[in-house]
């Protein structure tokens, strides 16, 4: 009996070593993903219909994640939630949690504003309002309170250059907006979201009607921004997620099937599913 | 949605089984042209090696232009990357066939200084490897693949065999020493078939695990 009872005690103390080990070990890995957002058991509804579906997701500081899947699976609704953009529409509802640098952005003390300020969006289809291209940028800093014309020059080329368009327009700022190429202007979008110093940059698909070359560039200038933002991106096709990404997340009908390295989906992906997406045998 | 390129990885698919008939074709006759000492046969086997050239070629530039216009990825990637390692070493086998026709040509109309009886065994054996290693390739069977790479132990110690007994040979009489070698070079070739037969289910295992020889890669 005697024995019985070192042993049990043996057990127990080994089964407290391994709980120990375990929480160390997560919070390592924590650490070593530096997630920047963690989105938690996310159930999203518009009215009567589920959109997505129990979703749990890490998405890392200083990284690109893309966020693949056929039309319908819920990925704009996602990358919506992200900033409570969904919160303009009526018949939407979320259940669960989504955190931002640890903190739940649906609490009651969030300033939506704020959230949306760290937290930027880009379009699809590229919408500079109809004023000067300088104007544009300043629009957002203004809004926020800086008057200053030297202070808002600074935040007009630091944003336009790291859209990696500035030496495009620096000699036309008071050209409109609207003159500037479909390219240029979705560089416009990206130059204007980052003027509000984001932490965060949401694109949905935001370089769907753009030329190659335009696309490059823009993929250029999202391979730059990542050192200072966290970027996710719902890309307008497989292969651009395969350019640019560092992680990639696989949507298919509101459930998130598989998500992992670029390296890891692009060779050889856990789920059949996401390998018959991304070669094309459905989607 | 994906037709056209579903149609060209068939047509990939049915110019490997076409390149695989190919050099198991050469390998048989290469070996019956030594054994029945068949100079037009081994002539035929060298001429042979040029169509093994050119579906090695013709599936190259398939294999690049799929790369180029359909840009594959995951499971795509890795049969099309393995189809341009397994036509290389189908190529290399090719070329052996040719080399042991160009020996059978030279021994022509001289007598063996021993009958050749393990040889043919490691023609056959490695014929059974190719077919297998493409068989593995075409139906994806991982189990056969593996069972490919085992066998070449046996073409191995058959090497051995046959390696020990013209040793024995050429110390009985050195006037064996020429064909000896002649012949030792002929087994060295199987032995060489065997073994780029081996490296082709070793990217059979490739294609279908994203691993090759342990490691993974993909």
């Amino acid at each position: 009996m005697k024995n019985y009872a070192a042993l049990a005690k043996l057990c127990y103390s080994f089964k407290l070593q391994i709980l120990c080990f375990a929480k160390i070990y997560k919070g390592w890995i924590i650490k070593i993903l530096n997630v920047k957002i963690s989105i938690k058991n996310l159930n999203f509804y518009y009215n009567d219909k589920q959109a997505i579906h129990d979703l749990n997701l890490d998405i890392p500081a200083n990284e690109v994640t893309s966020v693949i899947g056929p039309s319908d699976s819920g990925i704009t609704t996602l990358l919506r939630s992200l900033n409570r953009l969904c919160d303009l529409n009526r018949e939407a509802r979320a259940e669960g949690d989504i955190l931002l640098d640890g903190k739940s952005i649906f609490g009651k003390e969030v300033n939506v504003t704020e959230l949306r300020r760290r937290v930027g969006m880009v379009f699809d289809v590229p919408a500079p309002l109809p004023i000067s291209i300088f104007d544009n940028i300043a629009y957002g800093p203004r809004l926020n309170g800086k008057k200053n014309r030297k202070e808002l020059a600074g935040i007009v080329e630091q944003s336009l250059s790291m859209a990696a368009l500035w030496d495009e327009v620096k000699d036309r700022l008071n050209k409109p907006a609207m003159s500037l190429s479909g390219g240029q202007q979705q560089r416009l979008c990206v130059a204007r979201v980052l003027a509000l110093m984001p932490e965060v940059i949401l694109l949905d698909r935001p370089c769907s009607g753009l030329d190659p070359i335009s696309t490059a560039k823009i993929e250029e200038s999202l391979i730059k921004l990542k050192e200072r933002f966290t970027i996710v991106i719902a890309p307008h096709n497989v292969q651009q997620a395969g350019r640019i990404s560092d992680r990639v997340a696989f949507m298919l009908m509101g459930d998130l099937i598989e998500e992992g390295t670029n390296a890891s989906v692009f060779s050889s992906p856990k789920d059949r599913r996401t390998n018959d997406y991304i070669t094309g045998r459905f989607g | 949605m994906r037709l056209k390129f579903d149609e060209q990885l068939d047509r990939l698919n049915n110019l490997l089984i076409e390149m695989g008939w190919l050099v198991e074709q050469a390998i048989a006759d290469a070996n019956k042209a030594l054994v029945e000492k068949d100079v037009d046969l081994a002539k035929k086997v060298i001429e042979l090696d040029d169509e093994v050239d050119s579906r090695e070629k013709e599936l190259d530039s398939l294999c690049l232009r799929l790369i180029m216009q359909q840009q594959p990825v995951a499971s795509d990637l890795r049969f099309i990357s393995a189809i341009l390692k397994i036509i290389t070493n189908l190529e290399r086998i090719g070329d052996h066939a040719s080399d042991i026709s160009e020996i059978t040509i030279s021994l022509a109309g001289k007598q063996y200084i021993k009958k050749l009886e393990h040889i043919p065994q490691m023609a056959d054996a490695a014929i059974k490897m190719v077919t297998e290693s493409i068989g593995a390739f075409v139906k994806k069977d991982l189990d056969l693949a593996r069972e490919v790479i085992a066998s070449d132990k046996f073409v191995d110690n058959l090497f051995e065999t046959v390696k020990n007994d013209l040793i024995l040979l050429i110390k009985e009489k050195a006037d064996n020493g020429d064909q000896a070698i002649d012949l030792m070079m002929v087994a060295k070739y199987f032995e060489k078939i065997a073994d780029h037969a081996t490296n082709v289910a070793e990217w059979v295992v490739f294609s279908i695990t994203g691993t090759h020889k342990d490691i993974k890669i993909m």
